[in-house]
């Protein structure tokens, strides 16, 4: 078992009269699928806003790769090599995928400041190269996003979220609203993630999903850890109990992992 | 598992870039393909007034209507800035108004030369727009709001820089030049000819360089095609220009904008960044982009095009008065980008639009003069052609929202 890649200690974050977050500690390790399960209001957004640098926690440390860093801002965790795609995808549907994939860092030919010429031939290049790696499947690397079904709109963001190289990937309900040949789509494409040795952590309400792609499975309740479990030693009926509260949290159902 | 292999493709998408009749017709009707729609409307209207008055479609006649569009469609080009953003300026036509009042008292009454009046009134523009801009964005007030404040304060603007004359004639000013230049045959047959070269070059070479990095390019014959049509077009227009009076200059201006502006927005980081903001705000700035920056710029092109349109109708009328940029001239040129497939909504559309919709306005206007038709039917003629079009548009939109394309 390698060492986690990215772990938080004691993550805490109030508003105002809300304990969001209560001492939480959560890790992800290089090549494995953490699902984060709750129930609405447990704090997984938070969580996940926490780790993104969108929101700073009240107390509590990251370590990544072994080494204490803060994280203060989403740039930071970009930098870091922590990526997210939330759940609007934030595509802009009338951008082709190679232009989506690209937005913001275009590669450009030569010119000056924001009038470079765009390098489309390498872009488009670059934009098979990681689509065939992911085996996603799309008519064309120009077609309009907004053209593509939600299963395909998905991949392209979490494609557009590798560009820069991350080495921890967190998912906000990537199968959500998705049909079933879609949400397989999507599931095979964490499973690559997986392959090429990223932490991925993987937000959702679909505990049939969480178990078919997650090796782990990190229960919220409340703001508080409820449990880790391994997805191949656990029923779904001890993860809704944790989720629920039903089941009381003993030192047998935890992995401390 | 190739990408773009259609076998592969998911079943959902199949057919997006598949080219069958009928999904030509569909993309035909949906505004993909707006401009060809628009040629063709422009065929239509064309046939109908020459057939009305055989002298619509003689040289003479053609060569007018290419002078008279070329103020709407300058303005139109900086009007699409801002419509690819998703905003409107309803200030363009009291802006062209004023840069020229600036030109030309800095030209007549100060006695500066040609060129820096010109640079003056343009960049008279220009400040404008950084200021309009500046207030949307900061204050986040909606675009027609600071706009329309704009038109009003743009027009005192005018009236007072006009002075008590209330007009500034520019008869015997290099100015005039811009508009009442004409080149003849030699100069003519010499842009025509370096014109189709250098698109067919910059085509060719564009499709070979994509072919030998194998990715996606149009299909060879389609190129070839376009080339062929784009020379005849060239030819043609040349031919008739020059049994009148010759390829005018401000033709040459107008072309030299559009094209210019074209490469800008589908060629460089600043033009992606604009689609992306029109296309999806948030999502731009999440990618990085800095949104109100690219909005502010969008808005200083719209108001620096402005007064180059308004220059050149300047130029063209020998003169500015209290009426420069007002009367029709403002919706004339919001109108044109919209009837040629520029959308409201922003995100998309083209910087030949402003043109080809310049030139449907300008043939009607110029058709319904020559039939001598009442004021009245004049109006509400071109009125109903604006709503078509925006309907059009609307249209067009709400079928890629039912297919969930926004």
């Amino acid at each position: 078992m390698s060492d986690p890649i990215l772990s938080a200690r004691g993550l805490s974050k109030r508003f105002g009269p809300v304990q969001a977050l209560d001492g939480v500690d959560l890790e992800v390790r290089a090549g494995e699928v953490l699902a984060l399960v709750g129930d609405n209001g447990a704090g997984k957004s938070t969580l996940v806003k926490s780790i993104s640098g969108i929101y700073q926690v009240d107390s509590g440390e990251f370590l990544f790769e072994g080494r204490q860093v803060p994280i203060s801002g989403p740039a930071t965790a970009t930098e870091l090599g922590i990526a997210t795609v939330y759940q609007d995808l934030a595509l802009c549907d009338n951008l082709d995928v190679v232009a989506n994939l690209f937005l913001g860092q275009e590669e450009t030919i030569g010119g000056v400041g924001a009038v470079r010429a765009l390098d489309e031939i390498d872009m488009e290049q670059r934009s098979h190269e990681l689509l065939e790696q992911l085996s996603v499947t799309i008519p064309s690397v120009r077609s309009e996003v907004g053209t593509l079904s939600g299963g395909q709109r998905q991949q392209v963001a979490v494609a557009r979220s590798l560009l820069g190289e991350p080495k921890v990937v967190m998912l906000d309900e990537p199968t959500a609203a998705l049909g079933v040949v879609q949400t397989k789509q999507v599931l095979d494409l964490i499973r690559r993630l997986r392959e090429r040795n990223l932490g991925v952590i993987v937000i959702s309400h679909n505990l049939a999903n969480v178990f078919e792609v997650a090796d782990r499975i990190f229960v919220l309740r409340l703001g508080r850890r409820a449990g880790v479990y391994e997805a191949s030693e656990t029923t779904e009926e001890q993860v809704v109990g944790a989720i629920t509260g039903a089941t009381a949290d003993t030192a047998e159902q935890e992995r401390q992992l | 598992m190739r990408v773009g292999d259609p076998d592969v493709a998911a079943p959902e998408a199949a057919g997006a870039e598949a080219t069958s009749p009928r999904d030509l017709m569909r993309r035909f009707l949906q505004g993909d393909l707006a401009s060809l729609r628009v040629i063709l409307a422009i065929a239509l209207i064309w046939i109908i007034f020459d057939i009305q008055n055989e002298r619509f479609l003689s040289a003479a006649n053609l060569t007018n209507l290419f002078l008279q569009i070329t103020a709407v469609g300058l303005i139109a080009i900086g009007v699409v800035m801002v419509l690819l953003i998703g905003e409107i300026d309803l200030s363009v036509g009291a802006v062209s108004g004023l840069a020229a009042a600036v030109m030309a008292v800095l030209n007549v009454k100060h006695g500066w030369g040609t060129v820096p009046a010109i640079a003056i009134g343009v960049a008279t523009g220009a400040a404008i727009g950084l200021l309009q801009g500046l207030l949307f964005t900061r204050f986040r007030i909606p675009s027609f709001v600071v706009t329309l404040a704009g038109l009003l304060t743009w027009q005192g603007a005018l009236l007072l820089v006009l002075g008590e004359t209330g007009t500034v004639n520019l008869s015997n000013s290099g100015i005039t030049d811009l508009a009442n230049t004409f080149y003849g045959p030699a100069v003519s047959w010499i842009f025509a000819a370096l014109a189709i070269a250098v698109f067919a070059l910059v085509t060719l070479g564009g499709h070979r360089r994509r072919l030998a990095a194998g990715v996606t390019t149009e299909p060879t014959p389609l190129l070839l095609a376009r080339i062929v049509v784009v020379a005849v077009v060239v030819i043609v227009a040349v031919a008739i220009l020059n049994s009148d009076r010759g390829l005018p200059l401000a033709l040459l201006i107008l072309l030299a904008f559009v094209i210019g502006f074209q490469i800008l927005i589908t060629r460089t980081v600043f033009g992606r960044h604009l689609f992306a903001v029109g296309g999806n705000a948030e999502a731009a700035r999440r990618a990085g982009i800095g949104v109100d920056k690219i909005r502010v710029v969008a808005f200083v092109l719209c108001s620096s095009m402005a007064a180059v349109g308004g220059i050149l109708a300047a130029s063209r009328l020998l003169a500015v008065n209290q009426s420069s940029g007002g009367s029709n001239l403002l919706l004339e040129a919001i109108a044109a980008p919209v009837i040629a497939g520029t959308s409201l909504f922003g995100g998309r559309g083209s910087v030949w639009s402003a043109l080809l919709g310049a030139t449907v306005i300008g043939s009607i206007a110029n058709g319904m003069n020559l039939l001598a038709l009442e004021s009245s039917v004049k109006f509400m003629i071109t009125g109903g052609v604006l709503l078509a079009a925006v309907i059009v548009d609307a249209v067009a939109r709400s079928r890629r929202q039912a297919e969930g394309r926004v």
